[in-house]
């Protein structure tokens, strides 16, 4: 059976939820080991222990993988394949930011956000933001692969009993320092987590307005919120809210789309979603073909009336 | 300082791709194609710098089919200063892009490269990461701000739920994401000039680079298919279908 290392996506504390959706999907290609990285890291690793499925934990723990900078990573991992045939990670902005230097340094194809696993090296994957799938089969010795998080199950987090190994041979390469970051700190669920997410669109005319709009009715139901491309290039919103092909891919139980048309672009980042609700002015709008349940109207009636009576 | 830039020959940005009939693949006859608009951000970002005077000379490189040239001329009119063709008609993975763009750095020696975050079309987001790591080089990827500071360059990066900013040894490689800038239009004048930059033809084979495919492809398919729901009459009837949904 292929031994198969899966990353584990970490806040320093808590495991990521798309390091769940990657297990599921290791699982199907073998035995899964899971590699912790970071500076003080003890209680993820505890935590990436009672995942289920998971058989054993390597950790990582040092100052120069604080902030997972690509350059003192990648190395880590690519000496880590020597005893592992495929690394799997979820595609976060994080993963993809190492594992294809990790795929480049163990001269292998990176197979990327697959959807599904076929065979022991074959993979389904959107192309041409999701207007395609491929079904690729890998010729490589090892597999570097990254997961959509929204295509798999999500393995439970608990369950699970692993032994935490300690690895080694982390090492500062000295091309790259960390300067910052500035996370939105928000109570809402994680847009791609969120079981509902509620959108907006240009029509919702500016930020104060998209604010005084989309957030009551979030609020009501406890709903992340998200963007189309249009009304982040318009400022309503800062980008981490965009939902589409170059922003985040979403698939919630319930997507309710406001004042959104559906460009090809949006559509592909959230058309996994379980129910697609779309209230629009114009009848004709795209998203109106692939939504659930439609309500045409203007959403600046319609949207506090629901509010009204949630 | 010089800026080597990679850019890609693909389906333009506004057209629905279709998926060939008998599943090989996506139908790019008599289709639209334009440069990658993350490449175009690349090359706007180049100029950006050279205007500032912190980058002088701007190469950029394609690898694809001869029609990549236009992609190319493109570039220079927009303003990069010369181009290089790398011509092949096979379809040219990452990594195998990645080993020629690392080839070509090793005769140019540029201290910044600056690659699209991903195509469009095989949206692998692969290349620049590929190419810092064969460069043993540092990477700032899915840029939204860059500034170079002496030696180094400081990059902040979209990340999921927020920024992150590094600061890396030059040279190195940036990846750009959508909010790095807005690219020009090349004008009119600027199109006629670019026809006599110079622009070289090379082949995969020039850079020692083998470019068979790792991953094969077995098929290529539509995407499952979404039909059209309902459409209610009032915001009573869309609460009741929220409340049999469970959300309300």
């Amino acid at each position: 059976m292929a031994n198969v290392l899966v990353w584990v996506e970490h806040d320093g504390s808590a495991v990521k939820d798309a390091t769940l959706a990657a297990v599921t999907a290791a699982a199907q290609l073998g035995d899964v080991t899971a590699l912790v990285v970071g500076a003080g890291v003890d209680g993820v690793a505890a935590a990436a222990a009672q995942i289920e499925g998971v058989s054993k934990v390597l950790k990582a723990d040092d100052a120069s993988l604080a902030n997972a900078l690509a350059e003192n990573v990648a190395p880590l991992v690519a000496g880590l394949m020597a005893g592992y045939d495929a690394f799997v990670a979820a595609a976060t902005t994080t993963a993809k930011n190492v594992a294809p230097r990790v795929a480049a340094l163990l001269d292998v194809a990176q197979v990327s956000e697959i959807l599904s696993v076929e065979g022991p090296k074959t993979f389904t994957r959107p192309i041409y933001a999701g207007n395609a799938i491929a079904t690729v089969e890998s010729t490589d010795a090892k597999l570097v692969v990254t997961v959509r998080g929204t295509a798999f199950a999500k393995a439970n987090a608990t369950g699970g009993s692993a032994a935490v190994e300690t690895v080694g041979g982390a090492a500062d390469s000295g091309l790259s320092t960390f300067v910052g970051s500035e996370i939105a700190k928000s109570e809402r669920p994680e847009l791609t987590s969120a079981k509902i997410i509620v959108s907006g669109g240009r029509a919702l005319k500016d930020a104060a307005t998209f604010e005084a709009t989309i957030t009551p009715l979030a609020d009501k139901l406890g709903a992340g919120i998200g963007a189309s491309r249009a009304a982040v290039d318009a400022g309503y919103v800062p980008n981490d809210y965009q939902v589409g092909q170059t922003g985040k891919i979403v698939a919630p139980e319930v997507y309710i789309a406001v004042g959104i048309s559906g460009a090809i672009q949006h559509l592909a980042g959230m058309k996994d979603s379980k129910t697609i609700i779309a209230i629009n002015k114009d009848e004709d709008a795209p998203i109106f073909q692939v939504a659930d349940i439609g309500l045409v109207g203007d959403l600046f009636n319609i949207v506090p009336e629901l509010v009204g009576k949630l | 300082m010089k800026a080597l830039v990679t850019v890609k020959r693909v389906i333009d940005y506004n057209v629905k791709p279709r998926v060939k009939a008998d599943g090989t693949g996506v139908d790019l006859a008599n289709v639209k194609m334009s440069m990658n608009p993350f490449d175009e951000i690349a090359v706007e970002e180049a100029i950006r710098l050279k205007e500032k005077g912190v980058v002088t000379e701007i190469v950029a490189v394609s690898v694809g089919p001869a029609k990549a040239q236009e992609t190319l001329r493109t570039a220079l009119a927009m303003g990069a200063d010369r181009a290089i063709l790398v011509q092949t008609d096979d379809e040219v993975e990452p990594l195998a892009v990645a080993k020629i763009v690392k080839a070509i750095a090793d005769e140019e020696q540029p201290g910044l490269i600056i690659t699209g975050k991903q195509a469009i079309d095989d949206d692998s987001n692969q290349v620049g990461q590929m190419v810092a790591a064969l460069l043993g080089r540092p990477q700032g990827t899915f840029a939204n701000e860059i500034s170079v500071e002496g030696d180094s360059v400081v990059v902040k990066r979209e990340i999921d739920g927020g920024l992150e900013t590094v600061k890396l040894a030059l040279p190195a490689v940036v990846t750009t994401d959508l909010r790095l800038n807005e690219p020009r239009y090349a004008s009119l004048p600027n199109i006629m000039k670019a026809k006599s930059k110079p622009l070289a033809t090379k082949a995969p084979a020039d850079y020692g680079v083998d470019t068979t495919a790792r991953l094969k492809t077995l098929k290529v398919s539509e995407p499952p298919v979404r039909s059209a729901g309902i459409k209610v009459a009032d915001v009573d009837a869309l609460v009741a279908k929220l409340k049999e949904l469970g959300v309300a």
